[in-house]
This record gives C-alpha cells, structure tokens and sequence, in this order.
C-alpha cells in the first residue's frame, strides 16, 4: 500500500527545468528522504505535491487517486502538511494560534482536544502556548512548524528542511521527533541538506540532482561516504 | 486660528466623534480588504453611492425606514460580491498595481453610470433626517445621530475584533493577510477568507452609508467620494496592513476633519482638506510605517 506516489514528475518555471521525470513512493510508516545539492529541485518537488508549483508532466497520487491541477487549501484539506522552507510560522500570533491553524485542513469533526497530539510531541509548545511565536528560538519555531502540521492530522508529512539553521541538539530533537511520527503510521518525505543523518534515519533517502534521481540509498549505506559523495559530485 | 477653539462645545466634539467612527468603519473596510488581497479599494466609496441611491429610492418609495436600509444593504452587499467576482478574483494574481487600476477603473465606471442616470443633482434621501434632531442631555443638545453614529461604529468594531480574535475563520483571516502562501498551504481556502472579508468589507460599508446619508441627504455621483480619499489618506497614516492602527488612522482623519470643521468660520475651513493634508505628509515623512505601528515593523512581507 502506498501513501504518496509521485510518477515521472517534471516542473518547469519558464525555461528552467526543476525537476525531470522524478519518481518516487512513501508508504505508511515510512520515512523516504530527498537529499542532493542546491537547486536539485527537492523544494520543487514537494511544492508540486502540494499544488503549488508549475507541474508540466506525471502525477501526483495520493492513497491511489490523482491529486494534480488541485489548489494548494485541497491538497492540505485531503490529508497532505507541508512543514515549509524558513518554518513559516506566523510571529505575531501566538503558539496555539499558530497550531489552531493547522486544524484549518482538518475536514473531520474535531472530537476535542485537536491539539493534544503536536503538545505530547511537543511539551515546550504547551508550555509556550501564550507567547507569540515569533519570540521563540529558533528550535522552538521549527517544533511549533512541524506541530502545526500534525494539527490537521495528515496522512502524508513533508517536511522542506527541517534542520535548516538549527543547532545540532535541536537537530536531534527535530530528528527523534521524525521518528516518533513515523512510527505513528505517518508517510514522512523529508527533504534534507544534512544527508548522512537523513539516509541513516530513513528507510530509503533518493539523492537528486539537477531535478533527477541519481542514486538511491539505504540506511546501511549512512556510513558509505564515498558513495554519498560520489552521488553528490555525479 | 487659536480664537476658533473658543467654538469647541460638546456638540462639536460629539460630530467629531460621530465622523471619527464612520470614517473607522470605511477605514477597517478597506483595510479588511487590502489584508488578504493585497488590494486598495478605490471603489469603496462609489459602493457606499450605490448604496446611498437605495436609500434615496427607499425614500422615494416611500418604504418604511428598516426597509431601505434593508434594501441598502442588499445593493451594496450584491455589488460588492459582484466586484470580487467580475474584478478582484480575475486579477488576484497580478500585481497590486494592476489591482489598483482596476479599482480606479470600477469606480469612475460607477460614478459615471450613477451621473448617467442619475443627473449630476441625484437624488434626496431624507427618510432618515429625523435623526438629524437633537437630543436634550442635561441641557445640552446633541444630534441624535452623532450617538448614533458613535454607538454604531463602536458596536461593529466591537463585533469585528471578536470575530477576528475569538473564532477560526478570524484567525484564519488573520493568517492570510500575514502569509496567504503559507495559510493556504495549511489548508486555509483562500476564495472563503477573501469571501468573508469582502463580505464584512461591504457590510461595513452599508453601516457607513446609512450613517454619512444622514449627514449628507443629498446623494450625487460623487458621494463618499472625498470621504474615501481621506479615509484611504487615514488608513495610510495609521498603517495599512494592520486592522487597529488603519481603524485609527481613518478616526484620527474623520475627527480631525469633524473638529476643524466644526470650529473654524467657514472662511478658513475652506482650506481644511489642504491643511489636513500637509500634516499627514509631515506624520508619514517622519513615521513611514504608519502613525500607530511599532516601529521598525516590515510593512510588507515577501
């Protein structure tokens, strides 16, 4: 059974070809990794599943059905949360505003306590709830993004670098979190820059480069640099 | 200039205050708008004409008072849908200069068929003149509809922030004129958040033209025409992206406005507009960001 299938996927904006032909799966319980270099189209991609990038040709399917041609807000409402690029979190709110507003996609009838799940994951985030959040670290913001995400209880979690800028013990937070959601049953697609803990965390990590799929990678290759290397240098 | 504010009495100030609140609610309509489409309506004020032209026909029907305002609210609150559908979401895309053009353009097309049809004397809408009467408080004589008025807008801006703040599809408004990119990636619909604040935007508006047609009965193609420029003026000098300090701004004009009006002979308040607008070039050189943001804020977000 497969979560999220992506088939032969190109996006184009104007004469740049971001990504060509990308295929990939996530299943339930499963975390794939997207790693390569600047600019190999992994943001790209995940803007694409989410309808808001130029899609030129392939298909986006989630749970089997095609999601392509939808508008971001109905990707979000069928089960589908981005954790975007820089966190996005809205500064002047405060952290529950900020969760409430996962719940924004949730198209079933909440049965109490929505916000439970992302303050368990999360317990500096119940602490915090008052505060505005754009007086958090910047760990604490990357927590409230992802918990923001879960809000809306999705079936499928993209995440667009989340250890971006972080100091590393955030970043094993961040990282240890992952895999709690994943053991939830989630489908998690993470896009990272740090690629030999990505491939060591996830069950498959797929190295783009140049909008393509060069090489894909194990968690037993995590201790292979020189193929990482090599792929990224490809 | 010093001898006029011997004039000041309390019903000076009570006017004042009363066009200090119609002129918020014009000011937290556009601003609602301008939030989440990043668009300055000019047409606001030829919305608020057409409205104006019911109530004159209400009149003239001789409808009872709930009716025409009813029937007010219809025409401004059809129009303005109207113009999100025909304009605002056609050319939700293109750039806010684009959009404002396109408002320019809506807006002399209105002025334009009301002085077709209309003549450039229009009509009267006086149905609503016996609120014109005064109030007997404590011996002192206040116009009924500057309570009225102050009443009003209290009330509706009152409702507005509970909206915002206390229910989901405020905060989600909220969200969207923050980031639209990012609350419509959290699955925020972005035609139901620019619906609902065109929605209130027109509602505010039909509260304001009932409230500006009691002061002004006489209803021509240019109503609310200046009173939209300095509501826009107001709104700027507040700080357009933010809904308290634009409903600030657009108070600050409208009693300002009120006030010198009220006090000075007629010979000098001539010149008022002019004044009025020295000064908000003064307040915007030395606080571009808006008179009552905090500082250093970024205006806009990219």
């Amino acid at each position: 059974m497969t979560a999220l299938a992506v088939e032969k996927l190109s996006v184009r904006y104007g004469a740049v070809e971001a990504v060509r032909g990308l295929s990939l799966e996530v299943k339930p319980g499963q975390i794939v990794g997207l790693i390569g270099p600047n600019g190999a189209g992994k943001s790209s991609t995940l803007h694409a599943i989410m309808g808001s990038a130029p899609v030129v040709g392939g298909d986006v399917r989630l749970d089997g059905s095609s999601i392509l041609g939808r508008r971001p807000e109905d990707v979000a409402r069928r089960g589908v949360a981005l954790v975007p690029e820089g966190r996005r979190i809205f500064g002047e709110l405060t952290v529950e505003e900020n969760l409430q507003l996962g719940l924004a996609a949730r198209t079933k009838r909440l049965n109490g306590g929505g916000l439970a799940g992302a303050y368990e994951l999360f317990p500096i985030l119940r602490e915090f709830r008052t505060r505005h959040a754009g007086a958090l670290s910047g760990g604490q913001q990357q927590q409230l993004a992802i918990g923001r995400a879960l809000a809306s209880d999705p079936s499928v979690l993209l995440l667009d670098e989340p250890s971006l800028g972080l100091a590393p013990k955030i970043v094993d937070v961040v990282f240890e979190a992952l895999s709690r959601i994943r053991d939830a049953g989630l489908a998690v697609l993470l896009v990272e820059q740090r690629a030999q803990r990505t491939v060591a965390l996830a069950d498959e990590s797929h190295v783009l480069a140049n909008g393509e799929l060069r090489l894909t990678l194990g968690p037993q290759d995590a201790g292979d640099t020189d193929r990482l290397v090599k792929a990224y240098l490809a | 200039m010093i001898l006029a504010f011997a004039n000041l009495s309390w019903p000076v100030f009570a006017d004042a205050l009363a066009l200090g609140g119609i002129y918020a609610l014009m000011a937290v309509g556009i601003g609602l708008v301008f939030g989440v489409l990043r668009l300055v309506n000019f047409a606001y004020g030829q919305l608020m004409m057409a409205g104006a032209f019911a109530l004159a026909y209400g009149d003239q029907w001789g409808l009872p008072n709930w009716l025409s305002i009813l029937f007010c609210f219809g025409v401004v609150l059809a129009l303005s849908a109207l113009m999100d559908r025909l304009v605002f979401r056609p050319l939700r895309t293109h750039s806010p200069a684009v959009m404002l053009v396109a408002t320019f353009a809506v807006a002399f097309v209105l002025q334009n068929i009301a002085l077709i049809a209309w003549g450039s004397f229009g009509k009267t809408a006086g149905s609503l003149a016996v609120w014109q009467a005064p109030w007997d408080i404590h011996g002192v004589y206040i116009r009924k509809i500057a309570i009225i008025a102050v009443g009003t807008a209290a009330l509706c801006l009152l409702l507005l922030q509970l909206l915002l703040t206390r229910t989901p599809v405020g905060l989600q408004m909220r969200a969207a004129s923050m980031d639209f990119r990012t609350a419509r990636l959290l699955g925020v619909r972005a035609n139901r958040v620019i619906g609902g604040a065109v929605l209130i935007s027109g509602l505010l508006a039909g509260v304001a033209t009932v409230m500006l047609s009691v002061e002004q009965p006489q209803i021509t193609s240019t109503w609310a025409l200046p009173e939209t420029i300095y509501v826009l003026m107001g709104v700027v000098l507040g700080g357009l992206n933010r809904p308290i300090p634009a409903t600030l701004g657009g108070f600050t004009i409208g009693f300002a406005f009120g006030l010198l009006g009220g006090i000075l002979p007629s010979n000098q308040s001539q010149y008022l507009p002019s004044f009025i607008f020295a000064a908000v070039i003064v307040v915007l050189l030395v606080r571009p960001n808006g008179l009552f943001t905090r500082g250093g804020a970024a205006v806009e977000r990219v």
